[in-house]
Parts: C-alpha cells; structure tokens; sequence
C-alpha cells in the first residue's frame, strides 16, 4: 500500500549543505549514520569495513548533492547510495538470507493438529510501561536483531527503528510491497519470539 | 498480492497469526479482515499475539544507537571539508 507523500524533515538542511554549513551535515551524520552501520553490517564481514562503507556512502551522498531533484526523501536517497556500496563491497548477502527465511512464524508444535492453540503467547507486554524494563527490551531487541537473516534486519531497521514508510523501504531495497511484507512479518514475529522468551511469564 | 486464506468459514489460531502483518498494514481483503477480527474476538491467545507484536514495534522503535564519539564527529567534519574544497576547487563532472 503507497502512502501518501509526507514533507521531508530533511529537505530544509539540503539548502545549508549546499551553501557549506558544516553543521547541517553533522545533524544528518547524527540522524543516520546509526542506522547505516545497522544497514551496512548485514553485508559485510565486520564492523570496521562497514564503518568505512558508512563514510564512502556519506561521500557519495555529498557528491551527489547537486544532482539530487528531492524527487525522494534525503533518507531513502540516502539509504540506497549505503546499500549500493554494501552490496559492492560485501559478499555475506547471499550466504545469509535464502534458507533462513523460510519457515513459518510461529513454531508449529505450538498448536495442536487443529491449528489451534496448544502454548498460548507467555504473556509480557504489560511490561513495556516500566521504563527500566522497556529498556531492557530494547537492548534484547538490538540484539536480537543482529541475528536476523540481512532482508529481514534491513526492512525492520528501515520500517521499525528508522520509521520509513512500505513504500520508501521498497525503494530503498528495491523489492515489492509484497515482500517487504513478508520480511517484516518474519522479522517482527524472531524479535516477539525473542521479546516473549527473555520476559514472558508461565 | 494478498495472502490467500484457505476457504472455509472460521480461521485457526495458526493462520490467524500469519496474517497479523497483513492486518497491521492494513493490506488484507475486507472478508479477511473480518474473519482475522472475528477470530480475535473469541480467541485469547491470537488477541495477546497481536498485542505482542504491537509492542515488539513499539520496543524496536526504542532502539537507538551508540552516540557518536568525539573522534568520530572529528573524522565526519573532516569529511565534510574535504568535499567542500574539492567542490569549491572546481570538482570535475
């Protein structure tokens, strides 16, 4: 489903990078360097080359500048200069995603031969008001994450941490509505696994 | 493309958590919707696996990366300059 364009909370530093204002970069590099290091570590072996695949697509991104029409946002832009420099300099991407994403969602022996449920979700979501243990959660989460096949972490990052909406995530990793769909729906359904092992409660 | 639910009059608890991500991006046919909704209202357990997964969204969106370090700020401004004086230099098309 497309969403409707919302106005880039990017779009007014472009002016100031353009007339050099060094501090509209380091806003940028603040808000989405993160998230790129996240981007970049699912293609290549470890994190001091995807530090450096982080600053190569930061200088394409400046390079790019003037050829940029904001026909997309600054970040979906952004994104795929990063993962266009990650595929090209990674080789961890087809090695990680095939086989583990198939599968279901929710392990069958859960339900009995009827479909239905045998261990009902443990439940832990009254936790998430506490701010000490949200805290927690998240760093499971962050975790979590990190063994996530690459497509199922770059479309929950993107969808999840970043916020970017289907469609942006669709043109940054160039695939269809309906596979960012399945990647988030497997990607989300690892970390509630993760979030009800580590917190739920019998 | 939607996911295609298997046609007979009520959902199982095992299909019904396979459609929660359609239903959240509100990409299911009306009928599906329905039934996915009509399954929730008497099932406990599929009614908590989509609160969970709200709240397993709702906790990634609290995941926040490392603050950059000093030397790093030194190391992204440097860049920045960098690129400033190739361009101002006359960066070649």
């Amino acid at each position: 489903m497309l969403q409707a364009a919302q106005p880039d909370p990017d779009a007014p530093l472009l002016d100031r990078l353009r007339a050099g204002d060094e501090r509209a970069f380091m806003i940028l590099v603040e808000r989405y360097r993160p998230t790129m290091l996240r981007l970049a570590a699912g293609y290549v072996p470890n994190h001091a080359i995807a530090e450096e695949v982080v600053q190569d697509a930061w200088l394409g991104f400046l390079h790019g500048l003037s050829r940029f029409e904001e026909r997309s946002s600054v970040r979906t832009w952004l994104f795929r200069i990063l993962i266009n420099r990650a595929r090209t300099a990674g080789v961890r991407e087809r090695r990680t995603t095939a086989i583990s994403d198939i599968g279901a969602t929710v392990d069958a022996a859960r339900f009995d031969s009827g479909g239905n449920w045998l261990a009902p979700p443990q439940p832990w979501t009254e936790l998430v008001d506490d701010r000490l243990a949200a805290e927690k959660m998240a760093e499971a989460v962050r975790l979590a994450m990190v063994d996530l096949p690459a497509r199922q972490r770059e479309v929950v990052t993107l969808r999840d941490v970043e916020g970017l909406t289907s469609a942006e995530v669709c043109g940054v990793l160039e695939i269809s509505e309906a596979n960012q769909r399945v990647l988030l729906h497997r990607g989300r359904s690892r970390l509630r696994e993760r979030l009800e092992s580590e917190f739920g409660r019998a | 493309m939607r996911l295609r639910v298997p046609v007979r009059r009520t959902l199982v608890c095992q299909q019904a958590v396979e459609l929660v991500t359609d239903y959240l991006e509100g990409t299911l046919s009306r009928a599906d919707r329905r039934r996915f909704e009509k399954h929730l209202g008497k099932c406990h357990g599929c009614t908590e696996y989509l609160a969970q997964i709200r709240a397993t969204i709702a906790v990634t969106g609290r995941v926040t990366a490392d603050d950059l370090t000093d030397e790093m700020r030194t190391e992204f401004a440097a860049l920045y300059r960098r690129w400033q004086h190739d361009r101002d230099a006359g960066e070649r098309p």
